[in-house]
């Protein structure tokens, strides 16, 4: 054990030492290796930035961070909800990102009022429903769910997902707190089962007849449409996507994004990622492989993503919904939402 | 005899251990000091009732249900031959290669509404989703079904050891006065075996404690999913710990329980000079049915579900199969091959320095040593990262001082952080089967090896080595798999470019695309079995030989 540790100790040092050399960059990433990684090796290619990463849940992330304090390791955090950038900002753990290149590129509600973060792509969390068993000229707003004909018709993810979360954040910057809780006590008792399951489990239990309506982001049900499997693509056009509150507030959304981490050791290498990662051609990357929105209003969104038609999405401050997360769960407790 | 015990070179020796060990665990119990009274008023009126009887009911479920199907299987397979027997002993243990987590999913992807069967069904019928009852996999009944199905090996495999190794004269004597059959296996196999089965259970009941992957997938709270929503979603550190705290307090309890239970049950074994009792012969219809018996939860927990995943697999084989997968299966196997030597040689001196130096000090030390595996991994490693990131920050610290540069994070985000984590978490497995056989070993063999002038070392290698060979094996491949299955601590601790298959399997399976999540789970099991195989083949040679000593 103590050779082990002495070896584990010496190897650790020798190899930092080698790193401190060569040009690097260290990422921590709440978004799956199958969904970054791909990118990353094309940064390296094109910079000649070796990229070393773990991936991990945000919070636990955050958390290895803040602990690691300003021996940390790590340059950058990307993550995919933008609560988590937010927690990351107000824990002092990251620093300011130079965006004057990306003002003209992407909406300003996609970065920090104080840069210390920046959108990569947008996701949307719209209805889906059966058209055979809803008369879409009675949902037109997320509010409508909340009302008695959609006893027993609703199936959602727990209140422990974080899309869910960010969503009710949402409405309280939108409507308020009282009056998201009493949208949230009639919403919860119109649900079709326990939450449980994620966001293709709602979709597929729509067309299995167990609800007539869910809420899920649309990527998953671009992804089961263009999956490899019959099966799936068949399920996934047997549903129809509603979008939301478009004669109001618009549809709620949310993004993946990045930030530099305070004691970045290679900031420059950082800042160059940033950059990569919103040029045309990640965008596009992005755009076709996950199907998520591309943050750019110059790049096309994918084929399938057209088919679910266009929408007029939120236009508030994203930085509220990370404030927010926290009493969006309080309420959502009081609610019942399991 | 009263030794003056700091003098003694094993308390020192336990003590630095057991702090090292016991500073994660103590870091989050320390945070009930800190009051949080509008969080805890905020889980009374909401959810704080949902997490307790959830945790009770799917903890106490599965003890129930590995106790009676581990100790049903370890009885047909001590005490009876049949044909299939020699196959069918250690085809029981293949679900102990099952994570969890992944059964869950391969049973939610068949009998799931959306799934084939249901979907096929309405087709046939021409039913609708109203038109028929068919029982919800992801409920609290499932989860208990699913964890109880993987967890049973646990009573099994000790259950099994106590009851081969039971004394043929116990037999003869209750025989004489008229005992047999079933009142046997009441009034004396089963008393006999107890403390065994009752550490098989209580482990089992503590892995259903700390459970996360099934729970959170079927979307039912419990004391774990809380931990994780109170930390994530309400951004409280302070009361997540909390909570853990209040868990860990539960299987505290469980603990006294069981040694109270135990308490007056001091039996040991009588040695290796007795003769075991011979197995009964079963008549073909009767062997059939043992077969049978034999056959339900392997297959139910191993062979449906792998079936499934490797047909999921073979349709996504090419697309997952690469170079960087014979990376990911060299990391997990070594990670866990060190982590389970690290924590039986822990348990090994932990368990030796209660035997020679019995005191309160040292038990409770030890006690709180192995406290750890009622924690979820999360928890204990965010106990770790706290703990290494001081040691790391003292250190970079004096080298700034004295050599006026910092040598960065020699322990958090490398595999020492991670073999810490594993340490703690795994630490009572190891500890529960060494100390169980070191039980079956009377104190008056080393009296007597002793007072023939043999040095306490010498009583190790002759008389304890040969005896506890078996349980050290179990030891060393429960840890094993439970590493290689482990998820939460390595999701957060694992260094740069680092993954395993559990983390792979995650990964895909979190995006939902269970399909792709199937190659890495089924590589799990696949590594899990080689050592579930070579421990079988460990145990049958003990067995010869000791038949052969008789």
């Amino acid at each position: 054990m103590k050779r082990f540790l002495k070896l584990v100790g010496l190897v650790s040092c020798i190899s930092m030492s080698a790193l401190a050399e060569a040009q690097e960059l260290n990422v921590y990433s709440a978004r799956k290796e199958a969904l970054i990684k791909p990118l990353l090796d094309k940064f390296s290619a094109s910079s000649g930035i070796s990229v070393n990463l773990v991936t991990g849940k945000a919070d636990a992330l955050i958390t290895r961070l803040k602990s690691e304090g300003k021996y940390s390791p790590a340059d950058i955090l990307i993550t995919t909800d933008v609560g988590r950038l937010h927690r990351a900002k107000e824990q002092g753990l990251t620093q300011a990102i130079q965006t004057d290149e990306f003002k003209d590129l992407i909406s300003p509600n996609y970065i920090d009022p104080d840069n210390n973060w920046i959108g990569f792509t947008l996701r949307a969390r719209p209805m889906m429903v059966a058209p055979e068993r809803v008369d879409i000229a009675q949902l037109t707003r997320i509010e409508d769910l909340a009302d008695e004909q959609w006893r027993g018709r609703i199936c959602v993810r727990s209140s422990s997902n974080i899309y869910n979360q960010s969503l009710v954040a949402a409405m309280i910057a939108q409507l308020g707190e009282e009056q998201t809780q009493s949208w949230l006590n009639a919403f919860v008792k119109n649900f079709a089962r326990t939450p449980k399951g994620g966001d293709r489990d709602q979709i597929k239990a729509v067309v299995a007849g167990q609800c007539d309506v869910a809420i899920a982001n649309t990527y998953y049900l671009a992804g089961m449409a263009s999956d490899g499997d019959e099966a799936t693509r068949d399920t996934a056009s047997k549903v129809k996507v509603i979008w939301p509150n478009q004669q109001d507030r618009g549809a709620h959304v949310n993004i993946s994004g990045a930030a530099i981490t305070k004691y970045a050791p290679n900031p420059a290498s950082a800042q160059k990622l940033v950059s990569f990662m919103l040029q045309e051609e990640s965008q596009e990357w992005y755009a076709k492989t996950n199907h998520e929105y591309p943050l750019r209003s110059d790049v096309e969104q994918s084929v399938v993503l057209t088919t679910f038609g266009d929408f007029r999405a939120e236009d508030i401050d994203l930085s509220q919904v990370g404030e927010l997360n926290r009493q969006a769960v309080v309420l959502m407790d009081k609610a019942g939402w399991k | 005899m009263k030794t003056r015990l700091w003098r003694e070179p094993w308390l020192w020796t336990v003590t630095a251990f057991s702090l090292l060990l016991a500073v994660p665990v103590l870091l989050i119990f320390s945070s009930i000091f800190i009051p949080q009274k509008a969080l805890w008023q905020h889980l009374i009126d909401t959810v704080l009732s949902d997490y307790v009887y959830h945790s009770l009911i799917i903890a106490f479920s599965v003890g129930a249900l590995t106790l009676l199907v581990g100790t049903s299987l370890a009885w047909l397979v001590a005490r009876y031959e049949f044909s299939g027997r020699g196959a069918l002993q250690w085809l029981i243990l293949l679900p102990m290669a099952m994570p969890a987590y992944i059964l869950a999913y391969t049973y939610t992807g068949m009998l799931d509404v959306a799934g084939p069967l249901q979907t096929q069904l309405r087709a046939f019928f021409n039913w609708t989703y109203h038109d028929y009852w068919f029982p919800d996999v992801r409920s609290v009944g499932g989860a208990i079904l699913m964890l109880s199905l993987v967890l049973y090996p646990y009573v099994y495999m000790l259950g099994r050891t106590a009851f081969s190794e039971q004394s043929a004269s116990f037999y003869e004597a209750s025989r004489s006065m008229g005992v047999s059959g079933f009142a046997y296996f009441c009034k004396v196999a089963f008393p006999l075996a107890r403390p065994a089965i009752l550490t098989g259970t209580a482990l089992a009941m503590m892995e259903a404690f700390a459970d996360y992957g099934t729970v959170q997938y079927f979307g039912i709270s419990t004391f774990t999913t809380g931990i994780f929503r109170t930390f994530n979603g309400l951004g409280n550190a302070i009361g997540a710990a909390q909570l853990a705290a209040v868990l860990t307090s539960f299987v505290l309890v469980l603990l006294l329980i069981e040694k109270h239970s135990r308490r007056r049950l001091r039996y040991f074994h009588q040695g290796q000079k007795q003769q075991s009792v011979k197995r009964i012969n079963l008549s073909p219809i009767k062997s059939f049915w043992a077969v049978v018996v034999c056959l339900i939860p392997v297959s139910l927990g191993f062979i449906v579900p792998c079936a499934q995943l490797i047909i999921w697999a073979a349709e996504r084989a090419t697309s997952q199969i690469d170079a960087q997968f014979v990376v990911l299966i060299w990391n997990s196997f070594y990670l866990a091959v060190s982590a389970a030597l690290i924590a039986v040689s822990l348990a090994l001196l932990f368990s030796y320095a209660k035997r020679l130096r019995s005191h309160w000090l040292l038990n409770s030390q030890v006690q709180l040593a192995s406290l750890g595996y009622a924690i979820p991994g999360t928890v204990i490693a965010i106990g770790a990262m706290l703990m290494l990131s001081a040691a790391d920050e003292a250190i970079n610290a004096l080298t700034e001082a004295w050599f006026d540069t910092s040598v960065g994070l020699i322990f958090s985000g490398t595999l020492v952080a991670l073999l810490l984590a594993y340490s703690v978490r795994f630490l009572a497995v190891a500890m529960h089967n060494v100390e169980a056989g070191l039980q079956r070993i009377k104190p008056s063999m080393d009296d007597a090896a002793r007072s023939m002038g043999l040095s306490s070392f010498s009583v190790l290698k002759k008389v304890h080595v040969p005896l506890l060979r078996a349980s050290v094996l179990s030891a060393l491949l429960l840890v094993f798999v439970d590493v290689l299955k482990e998820l939460p601590a390595t999701l957060i601790l694992r260094p740069f470019n680092f993954n395993t298959l559990a983390v792979r399997t995650f990964e895909l399976a979190s995006e939902e695309r269970l399909q792709d999540a199937a190659v890495p789970a089924i590589t799990i099991v696949m590594v899990g079995l080689l050592p579930v195989i070579l421990l079988t083949r460990a145990l049958e040679s003990t067995k010869h030989k000791s038949s052969s000593h008789a």
